[in-house]
């Protein structure tokens, strides 16, 4: 009969490299990435599913890495914003941020760019209100989201970054 | 204990093991099998609460509160073959409990045979709920402001569950019992969905707080016409978020069928019956009031999709 374990060991890539840990069945992969691989960019908020500071993508698809234990995660392949940003410099998408003033305390912004990335990924010239739908998903108590969208549209080079 | 922040307790941590800051589920033992067959023998094993993962997108907010303490977990997404797609003889469809809402939303082929059903699981939470939240996980859990258990009660879909003794099929009227609770034993595991095909006069809308949140109240509707002159001759009406399981609203569904064309719409509407919850989102008096206002709108969309 096949047994129940409290640890396991997993085997993964991250930011395309190789990882292999044993963990706690009950880690979050929120709390593997900040904690037992140190990539601090993917912020934790509400831990349960309704804010998005932890969205990551695995295979490809944007999820909560809150509602996901890192167990689950064997075989699969996560991409978090220590691995959507280039080894110099920023991508053109956190260049779009900073240049139209889309983060304030920051704390939602590396989601934000995991999200933004899925979406132009899809949509390479989103409408605003493809745009807005996305976000929708993402909370952030700052902004205001108009130079969130406005960062995304300059990104998609869809029109002038500032009016 | 992880909590502590003295050095002693921090350094007796391994290494591998960090201790966390952050919300935590009471701790539990993992099993992900790969067959049917282990998954329902670690659920028959006599443990005293094993839970079923599948998404994860409302059981994992209830570990992480401690709403739930299950001692065992058992992942279902290591077993093959419960994520099918397919189209049945009859025009309907089978479709596996590991059907993530997005690819439900987006397949052709339920777009093409069921598309209220895919409507349906668009309007599921954000797209990184979606991708992960599975068609079974949401039946089981039989949130009464879900969509998909309304979905399958107004299309007469049936539930095949899965179970020590072998399977048996349940009619989605017959599944849902009340709050969080349906006809799945504890040693039953729901592998799949018989859905049939429904004709071009459907409709389907909720109204949520703010996007992405359970609806205050939804309706979904399937009528048809086989006469070539009145409005209809068959209606399902089926309301959610407005009782402890998704409800035909029958006075409704009557309403419609004896009216003769005219503003049958709003007929049906005004004869919603139901007697909401309240809660801190809505009173009982505004998710009847949405019941009946959202009723007439997607009737007038089925109406409309019908004469198309």
């Amino acid at each position: 009969m096949m047994t129940a374990a409290e640890r396991l060991t997993i085997r993964l890539t991250v930011n395309d490299r190789p990882v292999e840990r044993e963990v706690v069945v009950r880690r979050s992969l929120a709390d593997f990435l900040r904690e037992n691989l140190g990539l601090t960019g993917t912020h934790v908020g509400c831990e349960h599913g309704v804010c998005g500071a932890c969205t990551v993508l695995v295979d490809g698809r944007s999820a909560r890495s809150c509602l996901l234990f890192a167990v689950q995660l064997d075989g699969a392949s996560v991409t978090t914003i220590e691995g959507l940003t280039p080894p110099d410099g920023l991508s053109p998408l956190q260049r779009a941020f900073c240049d139209t003033h889309a983060m304030q305390c920051g704390f939602c912004t590396p989601a934000m760019i995991v999200t933004a990335t899925e979406l132009l990924a899809q949509h390479p010239s989103p409408t605003e209100e493809q745009i807005r739908d996305a976000l929708a998903a993402q909370l952030c108590m700052c902004t205001g989201y108009v130079n969130i969208v406005r960062a995304i549209q300059a990104a998609a080079g869809a029109r002038p970054a500032m009016p | 204990m992880g909590w502590a922040i003295s050095g002693s307790s921090v350094a007796a941590t391994a290494r591998d093991d960090p201790p966390s800051f952050f919300l935590k589920p009471a701790p539990f033992r993992y099993a992900r099998p790969r067959f049917l067959a282990d998954a329902l023998e670690l659920l028959g094993a006599g443990e005293h609460d094993v839970k079923l993962l599948a998404g994860g997108q409302s059981l994992v907010p209830m570990l992480n509160l401690r709403l739930l303490r299950p001692t065992v977990l058992v992942d279902l997404n290591g077993v093959p073959g419960l994520d099918h797609i397919a189209p049945l003889p009859g025009g309907g469809l089978t479709l596996g409990a590991l059907v993530r809402h997005a690819d439900l939303a987006q397949s052709p082929l339920v777009r093409e045979r069921t598309p209220l059903l895919a409507e349906a699981a668009r309007h599921i939470g954000h797209p990184a709920i979606r991708h992960r939240g599975t068609l079974g996980g949401s039946l089981a859990h039989a949130d009464p402001a879900a969509e998909l258990p309304a979905a399958l009660l107004v299309l007469g879909a049936e539930l095949i569950l899965e179970g020590p003794r072998g399977s048996r099929t349940v009619a989605a009227d017959r599944f849902f019992q009340g709050l969080l609770a349906t006809a799945l034993g504890p040693d039953e595991i729901l592998t799949a969905v018989r859905v049939p095909a429904h004709g071009r006069g459907w409709g389907f809308g909720e109204v949520v707080r703010r996007s992405g949140d359970f609806a205050m109240a939804g309706v979904a509707v399937v009528i048809d016409r086989h006469a070539p002159a009145g409005s209809c001759d068959s209606a399902r009406i089926v309301g959610f978020g407005v009782s402890d399981r998704p409800m035909r609203f029958a006075d409704s569904e009557r309403a419609l069928l004896d009216s003769d064309g005219g503003d049958a719409a709003a007929r049906a509407g005004a004869a919603v019956t139901c007697d909401p919850p309240a809660d801190v989102h809505a009173s009982a008096a505004y998710r009847r009031h949405l019941a009946t206002v959202i009723t007439e709108d997607t009737v007038r969309q089925a109406l409309a999709r019908l004469s198309a």
